[in-house]
């Protein structure tokens, strides 16, 4: 079990060298870092000063190591946006926005989604189960950006129920939650519901009924317990599907977090901020993933043995 | 406690369980294939009857309907009673249900490496069923240590930290055996329990059944194809073709003078000490198929003895007597015995 | 054929409509797709008041017809779809092949790039690139192909294994055909039908990851009209003219739905195992 995690981590080391070095070529070979990182009103006298600072007259090594030292030391440079603030900073603080975000659709995707799928496996072919696929094929189906511009029209402009955008108490969040979710929502319960059917035809859940255990305990407890399996290990594919959520949502609803910070940032070319999204995020999501597999030991027996 | 031996002989008149013209057929529609048909049978409190056929002739589907552990579209095309002490278990809701199993009736499943739930320890998939029987002495803890020590696992109070991955296939039908066993039921289903086991572990489980019935006094449904396993386990015997059974009786007396031709089949087919394996002879074709049984006979397309008649349904010689045959000539002649 | 429930076969015409329109979309447009005409700037559709005949869905802010717009829309997101799943599904059969055929070395490296692959947010691969160099037509086909080709791989290497020492196999093995030709004519042709359950669920993602990649800039250049820039630009004027940025999205929305209703029954037919797996 130690062992798997070890590996997991040492795994998880070599995708972040990965990515940097994926930055790190994607500014020095593309285009001209001293534009990029200076923007476009910038002088000859400061190009000159910046290619001598950034070490550009280095071979290409050399400079790799020396980027990642500034990166390792958490400098990635000043936002060229207004403020001049540092880009490690500006992402730090816009974190917690997009992680409460997160964690909210989350919250309800599973819960949502964990009951649809059981629901409709049980009473198959009824209103629920009806129901359910077809929150699930539209789930699929919609693109993000429309469904929450759609949403904002329905609920915020028209109805006046909810704020358009922004970021605030519990209404500011159920919009871009619900758009966040959409798409895993509709994931998650035709996974739990196609896993509940093959549980409950299962072996192990006649013995359950036969100890005599009410069909509810029999249900929710030992053939959940099963379907929950894949579901974990579909959290690794959430998690990218949230980041490119986060980027789209966050847009639609100008909601203040690292994916709305990575478009405009994008936007205005301010390539220092960039980076240190990229690289926070894709270290995010790596450690989102170690978690998952951590869970992955804790909820599978079978896997806690195998070492 | 009485011993199982003196119930039988009072021949008590009020059977522990009675099933009574019970027919599955495949769907809710009256026309869909039925998988058994009119199957009636009873137990009396502490007997074992054995329920024998070849695959696919419908013990199991039978001993799945007793417990109501049908799939739901089998569950809904299911007629006839099933009567245990009184009660129509066929009529029963799921609240009803989960208070006759466990208990009254219990099962134990063919298969000893999927009925045991990957995910939970041995110990919680034992206290669970434990946990909704309130008699017992000690504590839920020594009453699951008691359960596995009863099944003869080595060890038992550490097993129950154990998952089902970590056991032997043997190991894990003792551990469903516990299960299906621990709240004392005076009615247990065995469907084929040993055939996923080699055979000196399916001697030592068999062997471990009967000590616990006799201890428990409990009444026995035994679900197999194998006769040898009859003669060891069962008082009486009711032989199944195609969904109907064709003969029942006591097992001396089946083995003795069995007056179906499809039992005398069967029953020379079973290897002895005395026959070598090469010159044993078989049934010639195979068991129709559900929806492609024949008229009349459902065995006569296959049987030694067929003739024009048996293309109509045979009568039923000899019921409620104990030795019913479902045959127009039956065999009554003594066995030669080779 | 006429065993279909009807949900496939209204999914079946709507995608043959889409396949239609894609192909003949210049000859049947009513209107030049990016010319406007400032008299007729952000006409509603035609059945609302003060609609004109003449452009059946209404006007965007430049005077340019809605309804060929969308036309030209299918067009773009069909071709991508198409030399998207050419490449991906290309190069990730060839990778997943290799990697069942030869096993070993060789499938374990090229099994770990897989792995790679899938815990990657593209997205943000995406964004890189288009702030490095503006969005651009090849831009998308390389992150969406980026995206996609794994899926081959896994698929294409578990079907190889199945089948890498069936006797065909091996008779093609003895008889001293190349490890090349092996593949290319016994194996490729057995491993094809899951396959291509996978490029028909992954249409649908094509067109909407595409779709969102032009919303936030970096997709297809401007001014081509694709359903997703077409969003993006109708946003600010949801309120006042909603035709511009809902009826794009309904195309998109109804595309993709016939698309996972199709390709969900095509793969119960083909492998029921598949179902539940277009993510």
């Amino acid at each position: 079990m130690l062992k798997t995690i070890a590996i997991r981590l040492v795994e998880a080391f070599f995708a972040l060298l990965l990515m940097s070095v994926v930055i790190f070529l994607l500014t020095r070979l593309t285009g001209d870092p001293v534009a990029l990182l200076l923007g476009d009103g910038a002088t000859e006298a400061d190009k000159i000063a910046l290619t001598r600072q950034l070490g550009l007259d280095q071979p290409l090594p050399v400079q790799y190591l020396r980027f990642l030292a500034d990166v390792t030391s958490g400098d990635f440079g000043r936002s060229l946006a207004a403020g001049n603030e540092p880009a490690l900073g500006l992402v730090l603080s816009r974190l917690p926005a997009s992680l409460s975000l997160a964690g909210v659709a989350l919250a309800f995707t599973l819960a949502i989604g964990i009951v649809f799928g059981v629901f409709a496996a049980i009473s198959r072919g009824s209103a629920v189960d009806v129901i359910a696929r077809l929150v699930a094929l539209v789930g699929q189906s919609v693109p993000s950006f429309w469904l929450g511009i759609v949403l904002m029209y329905v609920f915020a402009v028209k109805l006046r129920w909810l704020p358009t955008s922004g970021y605030g108490g519990w209404q500011h969040y159920v919009l871009p939650a619900l758009t966040l979710g959409l798409f895993t929502l509709a994931a998650i319960t035709r996974l739990v519901r196609s896993s509940m059917l093959e549980a409950l035809g299962s072996e192990y859940i006649k013995l359950a009924r036969i100890k005599g255990l009410p069909e509810t305990v029999v249900v929710w407890k030992h053939a959940l317990a099963n379907s929950l399996i894949p579901v974990i290990t579909f959290m690794g594919t959430f998690f990218a599907v949230m980041i490119t959520g986060a980027v789209i949502v966050e847009t639609v609803f100008a909601w203040p977090g690292i994916g709305r910070l990575a478009y405009e940032s994008i936007l205005s070319r301010d390539f220092p901020v960039v980076q240190a999204v990229v690289l926070v995020t894709t270290a995010l999501f790596i450690f989102a993933n170690l978690l998952v597999d951590v869970l992955y030991i804790i909820v599978d027996p079978r896997m806690r043995s195998r070492g | 406690m009485t011993f199982p031996a003196s119930i039988r002989e009072a021949s008590s008149p009020s059977p522990l369980l009675s099933v009574e013209d019970l027919t599955v057929r495949v769907g809710p529609e009256p026309d869909a294939p039925a998988l058994i048909e009119n199957v009636s049978l009873s137990i009396a409190p502490g007997e074992t009857l054995g329920l024998v056929g070849e695959s696919g002739s419908g013990k199991t589907t039978t001993g799945m309907a007793i417990m109501r552990l049908l799939p739901q579209a089998l569950d809904r095309g299911m007629h006839g009673r099933i009567l245990y002490q009184g009660d129509d278990v066929a009529a029963m809701d799921a609240k009803q249900l989960s208070g006759v199993r466990g208990g009254e009736i219990s099962m134990i499943l063919q298969d000893p490496m999927a009925s045991l739930n990957p995910v939970f320890s041995i110990g919680s998939q034992l206290k669970e069923g434990l946990r909704r029987h309130a008699t017992g002495e000690g504590s839920l803890h020594e009453r699951a240590v008691r359960a596995l020590d009863d099944v003869r696992i080595p060890s038992p109070e550490a097993r129950l930290a154990n998952f089902p991955h970590q056991m032997s296939g043997g190991m894990r039908q003792r551990v469903v055996g516990a299960i299906s066993l621990a709240r004392a039921p005076k009615l247990l289903i065995a469907d084929e329990p040993t055939t996923s086991l080699d055979v000196t572990i399916q001697y030592q489980f068999l062997e471990l059944l009967k000590a616990l019935q006799q201890r428990l006094g409990m009444a026995m449904l035994f679900i197999t194809h194998d006769f040898g396993v009859v003669a060891r386990m069962c008082d009486r015997v009711a032989v199944m073709y195609a969904g109907q059974i064709v003969e029942e009786g006591p097992v001396r007396d089946i083995f003795r003078r069995p007056a179906h031709w499809y039992t005398r089949a069967l029953l020379d087919s079973v290897p002895t000490v005395n026959s070598s394996l090469e010159r044993l002879p078989t049934i010639p074709g195979s068991p129709p198929h559900v929806g492609a049984r024949p008229q009349g006979c459902r065995f006569h397309p296959r049987c030694a003895n067929a003739q024009a008649r048996c293309q109509e349904p045979p009568p039923i010689t000899g019921a409620g007597t104990g030795r019913a045959v479902r045959c127009w000539f039956p065999l009554d002649s003594e066995r030669t015995i080779a | 054929m006429t065993s279909l429930p009807v949900s496939v076969r209204v999914a079946l015409i709507l995608l043959l409509l889409f396949v239609v329109v894609a192909l003949l979309g210049p000859f049947i447009a009513p209107h030049d797709p990016l010319a406007g005409s400032l008299r007729a700037r952000l006409l509603p559709p035609a059945w609302q008041e003060g609609g004109d005949w003449a452009y059946l869905l209404g006007t965007d802010r430049l005077g340019r017809d809605v309804l060929s717009r969308i036309i030209a829309g299918a067009r773009i997101s069909l071709t991508v779809c198409v030399i998207v799943i050419a490449i991906a599904g290309t190069i990730g059969t060839l990778i997943g092949t290799i990697a069942g055929y030869f096993g070993g070395w060789t499938d374990r490296m090229l099994m770990r790039l897989v792995d790679l692959a899938l815990s990657f947010p593209v997205i943000l691969l995406a964004l890189l690139i288009g702030a490095i160099s503006g969005p651009s037509f090849a831009n998308i086909v390389i992150v969406i192909s980026l995206v996609l080709w794994s899926q081959y791989a896994r698929m294409a290497r578990g079907e190889t294994l199945k089948i890498r020492n069936e006797d065909y196999v091996d008779l093609a093995r003895t008889s001293g055909l190349s490890d090349m030709r092996i593949i290319t004519r016994h194996i490729l042709p057995n491993i094809a039908p899951p396959l291509i359950v996978i490029a028909t669920l992954q249409v649908g993602i094509v067109i909407v990851l595409e779709a969102s990649l032009s919303f936030l800039g970096v997709g297809v250049p401007p001014p081509n009209p694709s359903w997703g820039s077409m969003v993006a630009d109708g946003r600010s004027y949801i309120v006042t003219a909603w035709w511009l940025c809902m009826l794009p999205g309904l195309a998109i929305l109804l595309t993709v739905m016939s698309i996972n209703i199709v390709g969900d029954a095509l793969a119960d037919r083909i492998n029921p195992a598949l179902r539940g797996r277009n993510l």
